[in-house]
């Protein structure tokens, strides 16, 4: 792990260890939140934000935490963010809190955070930790808004809010509903795994250069 | 409200993992084969009715009773961390055939989100608490009901000829979209 560049440690979240498209981990804001572009991002953010102060937090505690109370104490780190950040939003962005709604206490409970901080940031110095944290945060805020830009032209018809199509598009209100959600991840989880064996080689190699 | 129609309402029209997207980690992870998937929905089942009782009563009694709110997700993840510890424990002391079964699921849902989303849904819509209680019984049956029929889904998947893209969690989730435009199908049925 120590060879590894910093570089390469931000840019492995984007594609190759994309946390939704390749793990699948953190499925239920994944799911839930992305009607639209805007919920995406909103969503994306405040998960990143947990993110990177968690993993950074938890590499400088791991010396001095007992092994046996570590997912405890990472769960109550991770909690403490979340209350910030569920604060911040009511207080800043009251539209998009509301629309997020009980999602955001949710991430407490997100896989991508307790998985990152399990698999890479006890296990690295602060450095590192917040450079992983920040790029698996970024590829999660990608996915997130990818499967929300796709949801919101199919579902209402708009991008960001700004109608598309005009009166000609009929929007197709089943992409908005739950059962939408499954299905538009499904499909472009498949369209992600072709593309990776296929033309998206070329981002994976230019990654593990940066790895070298 | 009336309880015969919220544990309805909680278990079908408003299934968890098919409309509110909660537990679909372990939805996806442990649905391969129908005996198991069953474990996992039991296991469940059991910490939500728990946590439902034990978040209710630290809500109205301390969070509430001292003007804490604030600190409501803190307190409930080290509830549920530790209630799953304990049932473990517990069941590990009193029935060793139940806890080989469940065994290696318990630890894993503590990082279930339909757990922490029972209480905070109860904390939200203020349940008085038999009903925070019933609506947590609610929402494990119908979280054990979806796992049950993604497996046996699941099951016949293994023979089909899928194209190689779509193997493991791509189509499972396309299954389980198919599956929730049929649980759309609930939706109207009852008032609440």
């Amino acid at each position: 792990m120590a060879s590894k560049s910093i570089t390469y440690e931000f840019a492995k979240g984007l594609i190759k260890n994309n946390p939704v498209f390749v793990q699948v981990l953190g499925m239920c804001p994944v799911l839930a939140v992305t009607t639209s572009v805007e919920n995406g991002l909103g969503m994306g953010a405040a998960t990143t934000f947990v993110l990177v102060s968690a993993a950074v937090i938890a590499s400088f505690l791991k010396p001095i935490v007992p092994s046996e109370v570590r997912i405890p104490v990472y769960a109550v780190v991770i909690a403490t963010f979340v209350t910030i950040a569920d604060l911040v939003l009511r207080a800043f962005f009251p539209p998009l809190s509301a629309s997020l709604g009980p999602y955001v206490p949710l991430i407490v409970v997100n896989c991508v955070i307790m998985g990152r901080i399990e698999a890479f940031a006890t296990r690295n110095t602060p450095l590192p930790a917040l450079s992983d944290a920040l790029g698996m945060g970024a590829g999660f805020t990608a996915a997130l808004m990818v499967l929300g830009g796709v949801r919101e032209i199919l579902g209402s018809g708009t991008l960001l809010g700004i109608s598309l199509f005009g009166d000609f598009f009929n929007p197709m209100l089943v992409m908005i509903l739950p059962a939408g959600a499954f299905l538009t991840l499904g499909v472009l989880m498949g369209i992600f795994n072709a593309a990776k064996e296929g033309g998206g080689m070329v981002l994976i190699k230019a990654e593990s250069k940066a790895e070298a | 409200m009336n309880l015969v129609v919220l544990i309805l309402s909680a278990a079908i029209v408003n299934n968890f993992v098919l409309t509110y997207f909660v537990g679909v980690c372990p939805f996806i992870g442990v649905s391969k084969k129908i005996d198991s998937a069953l474990s996992m929905g039991i296991a469940v089942t059991f910490v939500m009715t728990i946590t439902a009782i034990v978040t209710w009563i630290i809500n109205r009694f301390i969070l509430i009773g001292l003007g804490l709110p604030f600190l409501e997700y803190v307190s409930y993840i080290v509830v549920i961390a530790s209630l799953v510890q304990f049932v473990e424990m517990f069941i590990k002391k009193t029935s060793p055939a139940l806890y080989r079964t469940l065994g290696i699921f318990l630890p894993l849902i503590t990082t279930n989100c339909a757990i922490l989303f029972v209480a905070l849904l109860h904390t939200m819509r203020q349940y008085e608490f038999v009903e925070s209680v019933v609506f947590g019984i609610g929402a494990g049956i119908g979280f054990t009901l979806a796992i049950v029929i993604m497996a046996g889904i699941r099951e016949q998947l293994e023979t089909a000829d899928i194209p190689k893209p779509f193997q493991g969690a791509a189509i499972t989730l396309i299954v389980a979209g198919i599956l929730a435009l049929a649980f759309m199908g609930f939706s109207g049925l009852l008032a609440a």
